[in-house]
């Protein structure tokens, strides 16, 4: 029978039945893998330069603030008799003494304090307890704000109203007057705490250290929250969110599974973010004189200490100062990557 | 419009009330009392010291007579500074740290609105990236730092500013400049990306199209909608800067209401914890009102509700 054109009736033939071939499978096989969130976020992070080079600064500062004290030859509470207030790499009377008599001397690379202490352990682990402080304190911030956010955000109405108004509050009381206050109020308690059995491990992080996470912890979920909830008030009217009440789930694990993790992204970026900004409050604090107790340093500590004497010995308060700066500024610019990589917003 | 007033004052005065509730329970629960730091007072002349003040009464019962005065305005006599009262102490060492953190608020907008509108115009090239490495330096140096350099170099090494007191015009270059250094390079760094967000816009395409020339299209177009971010940071900014800053206030020895507050919390000087408190909260709330009423005049279409 002859064929028609214009028919719309199928002429199958058994043909059609067959098996498909190797060749015909392959054209259905997807050209490329799918990229996923973090795949595709971690993609544009290493092409950014300045933030890898920002990672690698921050990586260079761990290395030297956690694991090189541990093998350096001088300790940071150690006082060197006779070696007081060298200049860097100078050695003190003794120690050109024991070299000339064929020892080896450890150099001070950033010379010594007034005390003989050697500066560069100092500086070392003032650079430990104030990334300890940076990362801590964004850690609990990140903990109360995600959770205060999507709380207020996902339950809205009357509780939205409340728990905003009392962030309204903890934002309008001047912050530093609440640092001090509680850093005062809690030196006490800690005190009569650390020497119950069971909590000496805070006589050896030192009060005033464990003081300094709590009242960050107090005080600067607020921004975080902030954020979390316009992150949730958006993200909760999402289908996703509609099936997962359908299917049963309760508000607890619509807010941990559905909607944190959706805004993970802006999470990594705020907290990011926030360890250079508790660095800064902490290095203020030690400037005020309530930061971590002495003899343990801090970068803020051993900068506000070095600035009697900065005529005589800048080199004291720019080696602390210097440092500060590079921190605070590499996890800025880090931050700033981590943002323009994840936000989807960015994207292009 | 008046619904709205009405709501804003009074939401105003109960944060203010709140702010000071938990002041005073806060200051209260801290150790120690504004006497315990003088030495040699003998338990007698301390017991009538804290008679005389009314703080051997019970908390709830001091709270209770603080806040009856300070409704009427009595915000009651300094504690350490003998005979005088807080209303004068702010109004001598406010209007110092006024004029200085009004300074450093206008060099700071002068200075960082048109770096960020600069950079964000040559996105991309080397007068960006150096824009964007001034800026970010800039919020990454503590003022303390900044503060001794600045010293360091003008006040020692070449002499040219004087580093004590504020007498003459010279004295105020030096803590201007410190305390504008972080705001200028914050609302740089804000004015960059908010500059770079409105140029995407379409209407900015609009408007070239329609034959509007470069210069008309960004004040008139760009300059307005992108500057909104900044107004709201330099809001509550403004209120925290004309109230000093104990760094710099410290550092070049100024009699500013910013050491005060710090000195008035270490010493305990209960009242002036208290009226500093009202009085830096009462001015970032009005600050906030003035970010809204300024919104809506730079932006007509936003509604006040």
């Amino acid at each position: 029978m002859e064929k028609n054109p214009l028919s719309m009736q199928l002429k199958l033939k058994p043909e059609d039945f067959l098996p498909a071939s190797n060749e015909e499978k392959e054209s259905l096989v997807v050209m490329r893998e799918s990229v996923s969130f973090w795949k595709d976020g971690l993609r544009r992070l290493v092409k950014n330069k300045v933030a890898m080079v920002s990672l690698f600064i921050i990586l260079l500062v761990m290395v030297f603030s956690f694991i090189v004290p541990s093998f350096y030859p001088y300790t940071y509470d150690q006082q060197i008799r006779g070696s007081e207030s060298l200049a860097p790499m100078q050695y003190s009377e003794q120690e050109q003494a024991r070299i000339d008599a064929g020892e080896s001397v450890f150099p001070h690379f950033l010379g010594t304090d007034k005390l003989g202490r050697d500066y560069a352990i100092r500086v070392m682990m003032g650079s430990r307890i104030s990334l300890l402080v940076g990362l801590v304190a964004s850690a609990i911030v990140l903990v109360i704000g995600s959770i205060y956010g999507s709380v207020s955000a996902f339950f809205g109405g009357w509780v939205d109203m409340v728990m905003m108004r009392i962030t309204d509050i903890i934002y309008t009381v001047p912050d530093i007057l609440i640092i001090i206050l509680l850093a005062v109020a809690f030196e006490e308690p800690m005190k009569q705490l650390a020497t119950l059995p069971g909590f000496e491990w805070i006589q050896k992080l030192g009060v005033n250290l464990i003081s300094i996470f709590v009242v960050f912890a107090l005080l600067y979920w607020v921004g975080m929250a902030r954020i979390v909830r316009s992150q949730v008030l958006m993200l909760k009217e999402s289908e996703y969110v509609t099936a997962a009440r359908a299917l049963g789930a309760s508000n607890g694990r619509i807010i941990k599974k559905h909607l944190l993790t959706n805004c993970i992204g802006t999470l990594i970026v705020t907290t990011t973010l926030q360890i250079p900004s508790a660095i800064f409050t902490e290095s203020f604090l030690s400037f005020l004189g309530i930061g971590v107790a002495v003899p343990m340093p801090s970068l803020g500590s051993l900068a506000s200490d070095a600035i009697n004497g900065f005529r005589t010995y800048p080199h004291l308060l720019l080696a602390p100062a210097l440092l500060i700066s590079l921190i605070i500024l590499s996890f800025n610019l880090f931050g700033d990557g981590l943002r323009d990589a994840f936000d989807p917003k960015l994207k292009n | 419009m008046l619904k709205y007033i009405v709501k804003r004052v009074a939401f105003a005065l109960l944060t203010l009330f709140l702010v000071a509730t938990m002041t005073f329970f806060l200051m209260n629960m801290v150790p120690g009392g504004p006497f315990s730091a003088e030495k040699a007072v003998s338990q007698a002349a301390m017991d009538a010291l804290n008679e005389k003040y009314g703080l051997d009464q019970p908390v709830s019962v001091q709270y209770k007579n603080y806040m009856l005065k300070a409704i009427q305005g009595d915000l009651g006599v300094s504690l350490r500074q003998r005979g005088r009262t807080v209303s004068s102490i702010i109004a001598t060492k406010f209007p110092v740290s006024a004029r200085i953190g009004g300074m450093a608020i206008v060099v700071a907008l002068a200075i960082g609105i048109p770096l960020g509108c600069l950079a964000a115009l040559n996105r991309g090239k080397a007068l960006d990236n150096i824009i964007i490495v001034i800026a970010t330096c800039g919020i990454a140096v503590p003022s303390f730092v900044i503060c001794t350099i600045l010293m360091y170099i003008f006040g020692y090494n070449l002499g040219w500013l004087p580093v004590v007191g504020l007498t003459s015009w010279k004295h105020y270059i030096m803590p201007v400049v410190a305390l504008a250094f972080y705001p200028t390079a914050y609302i740089a760094r804000l004015m960059r990306s908010s500059m770079l967000d409105v140029l995407g816009q379409d209407y900015m395409r609009t408007a070239r199209a329609k034959g509007l020339s470069q210069s008309k299209s960004l004040f008139k177009h760009a300059l307005r909608n992108a500057v909104l971010p900044v107004v709201t940071y330099v809001g509550p900014m403004v209120a925290y800067t004309m109230t000093g800053s104990f760094v710099v206030e410290k550092i070049f020895t100024i009699p500013g209401l910013g050491g005060e507050f710090v000195g008035s919390i270490l010493n305990r000087d209960y009242t002036i914890i208290m009226g500093t408190t009202i009085f830096l909260a009462a001015l970032v709330i009005f600050m906030n009102v003035v970010v809204d009423l300024v919104y809506k005049l730079v932006d007509p279409r936003i509604q006040l509700k």
